[in-house]
């Protein structure tokens, strides 16, 4: 704390001090109590619009949702009649559903490895003191600025089988088999359980490099404040003590970055399990729905196919598999903030 | 060690063309003509680079070009504002239940906006807003709360206390404070915000497509998409378009991107 001369304590006391000497009407009192009382409810009346939005909009709209989705409401028209989990029940021996969950499970599984990868190496090489450091940080992180249906356009446009990065090999003299990108219905390592293959659909590659080039900029971004944030008297003990610098990286700067590879987990997280404008702009739902995901399934069932009860329990799904992610994170790191 | 610095450029460099990549390639089709931007071809200079398509693009998309401005304008401002008042409240004040409002107003921010669709289309249909752009403006403005009030209030909370314990001996109200010592203040948290809430809102696309129905009232990201879904594909006019849509928000980025990581970090939690 930096030292600053003390207030001049005596104003605190001057009011008091005047108010007794001179006796004060008993309207001025009201007015001051009831001026007193306004000022204390003040901050509850200035919050009390967006607290009102918030239970409205947020949490009474998914209380609607919920009950929704437990109705037979699967026409242009509303019908509540109460249908318990039958629209659950329904959802999980759809195909469709089946491979969303295949999809979106694998899609973020091999997303979140590839944006803390890439964003990790890139943060360690810019942590090297490098020359233009300033110019490749905007390079690394100016897909952030971009719509995730640009990000679509451009790199559906790269992986086109027939052109874009195939152009590419075939220039480079690569004469065997092209790989089919996002055309491919391929499921690697596929077991069949259910109706669906359950293993790694070819065509969700090219989605997951077009999502990690989008967003493992946050990940650099948070890695290079991590690192940062490391005092270098750490390291300098580290090598006085003969650490080579492969054991400083490997004992020392990844467990205290732990915690950030922590929060970038959980917000990249969070965006992958609900993905929608990127496979919508870039493959739709793919081959034998390779690359569909639940959001794009709820998306059209609901307002294509007015099936708003069965969009409604995959929506509810959604915030499930969600508010598990979020909720911990969210109760972790402000009862952290409270400690601080 | 000579050696290592050399490759460390190297990957840096590598890197850098995987960033630019996609950019060079929407750069280098916009630039061509009908006939040339076909799939043979791809990766070839245009024989005579011209801004032909993207005139086309701009006259195809110009209308929704301006929607999204008609729409990103009114919403950044008023949902900067009402950040701006929760986050006051929230970092300065303490009331009954205000330790568990803070989180209830969070998560509103990670939830899956599936969750609330369709509520929220009955809903603008009922009051009449549904297909507009105010509609849209409207659904911005609520949704935009948790992570404006969160930002603001991490940035009012970094407001050294002493000059609101001043401000309060100096016999200013609670509205006195905010007005003549939090706004003046607020400046680098408004330019955070603003920009945070400009960029979502102008690549927004799932409350794009479902409140807008009619392709007048439609914001930029769902013209660009319905552009590269049609018939024949015009591949210059696509990139151009798709350039077009981008161009706000990188200059934002490119002018003010030290606000932009803030915000960014912000939605870490973190402020």
């Amino acid at each position: 704390m930096e030292e600053r001369p003390l207030d001049p304590a005596p104003t605190i006391g001057v009011p008091r001090v005047a108010e007794r000497a001179v006796p004060v009407p008993r309207w001025q009192q009201a007015v001051r109590e009831v001026r007193h009382r306004l000022e204390s409810g003040l901050p509850v009346l200035l919050i009390t619009p967006s607290v009102i939005a918030v239970l409205i909009f947020v949490y009474g709209f998914i209380g609607w949702t919920v009950y929704i989705s437990m109705t037979r409401w699967n026409d242009v028209l509303p019908d509540y009649t109460f249908v318990g989990l039958r629209n659950y029940i329904g959802l999980f021996q759809t195909p469709r559903f089946q491979a969303d969950i295949r999809n979106v499970v694998v899609f973020t599984a091999l997303f979140l490895l590839g944006a803390i990868v890439v964003g990790f190496f890139a943060a360690l090489l810019l942590d090297q003191r490098v020359k233009g450091e300033t110019f490749f940080r905007s390079v690394f992180l100016f897909p952030m600025a971009i719509s995730f249906i640009v990000t679509g356009i451009a790199w559906q446009w790269l992986f086109n089988p027939q052109t874009g990065i195939n152009l590419l090999l075939k220039y480079a003299g690569y004469s065997g088999p092209l790989p089919r990108w996002f055309t491919d219905p391929t499921i690697m390592f596929g077991v069949k359980v259910g109706a669906i293959q359950v293993g790694i659909p070819v065509a969700l590659i090219p989605v997951v490099i077009a999502a990690t080039w989008q967003l493992s900029g946050f990940t650099m971004a948070m890695y290079l404040a991590g690192l940062r944030g490391i005092p270098e008297e750490l390291r300098e003990a580290a090598r006085v003590d003969g650490a080579s610098e492969w054991q400083i990286y490997r004992h020392v700067i990844l467990p205290l970055l732990r915690p950030v590879t922590l929060s970038a987990l959980i917000v990249l997280g969070h965006i992958s399990l609900k993905i929608f404008d990127l496979t919508v702009a870039m493959t739709g739902s793919g081959p034998g729905f390779a690359t569909d995901m639940p959001a794009y399934f709820m998306f059209e069932t609901t307002f294509r196919g007015n099936h708003f009860a069965q969009g409604a329990a995959i929506a509810t799904l959604m915030l499930l598999l969600v508010a598990a992610l979020i909720i911990p994170y969210l109760r972790y790191s402000l009862s952290r903030e409270t400690e601080l | 060690m000579k050696v290592g610095r050399a490759w460390i450029y190297m990957a840096l460099l590598v890197l850098t063309v995987f960033y630019l990549l996609p950019v060079y390639v929407l750069l280098l089709t916009g630039l061509k003509s009908f006939a040339e931007a076909d799939l043979t071809r791809m990766w070839n200079w245009p024989t005579q680079p011209s801004l032909a398509a993207f005139a086309k693009a701009w006259e195809k998309l110009s209308p929704n070009f301006m929607n999204s401005v008609y729409l990103v304008i009114p919403a950044t401002l008023i949902s900067s504002f009402i950040g701006s008042i929760n986050g006051y409240v929230l970092a300065r004040w303490r009331f009954r239940g205000s330790e568990i409002l803070f989180p209830a107003i969070l998560f509103g921010m990670f939830i899956p906006y599936q969750s609330i669709l369709i509520p929220l289309v009955r809903f603008l249909q009922s009051i009449g807003l549904y297909g507009s752009i105010p509609g849209l403006i409207l659904v911005h403005v609520v949704y935009g709360i948790p992570i404006t009030s969160l930002i603001f209030r991490n940035y009012y909370a970094s407001i050294p206390g002493e000059l609101v314990e001043a401000a309060k001996i100096d016999g200013a109200s609670l509205l006195g404070i905010y007005r003549w010592v939090m706004l003046p203040l607020s400046q680098p948290g408004f330019a955070v915000v603003a920009i945070w809430q400009f960029t979502q809102i102008w690549n927004d696309f799932l409350f794009a497509v479902t409140v807008t129905n009619k392709p007048a009232q439609q914001p930029i990201t769902v013209a660009l998409q319905n552009l590269a879904g049609s018939q024949i594909i015009e591949w210059n006019v696509q990139m151009a378009g798709a350039l077009l849509a981008a161009l706000p928000t990188l200059l934002v980025y490119v002018f003010l991107g030290r606000f932009f990581l803030r915000g960014l970090l912000a939605g870490a939690l973190k402020g």
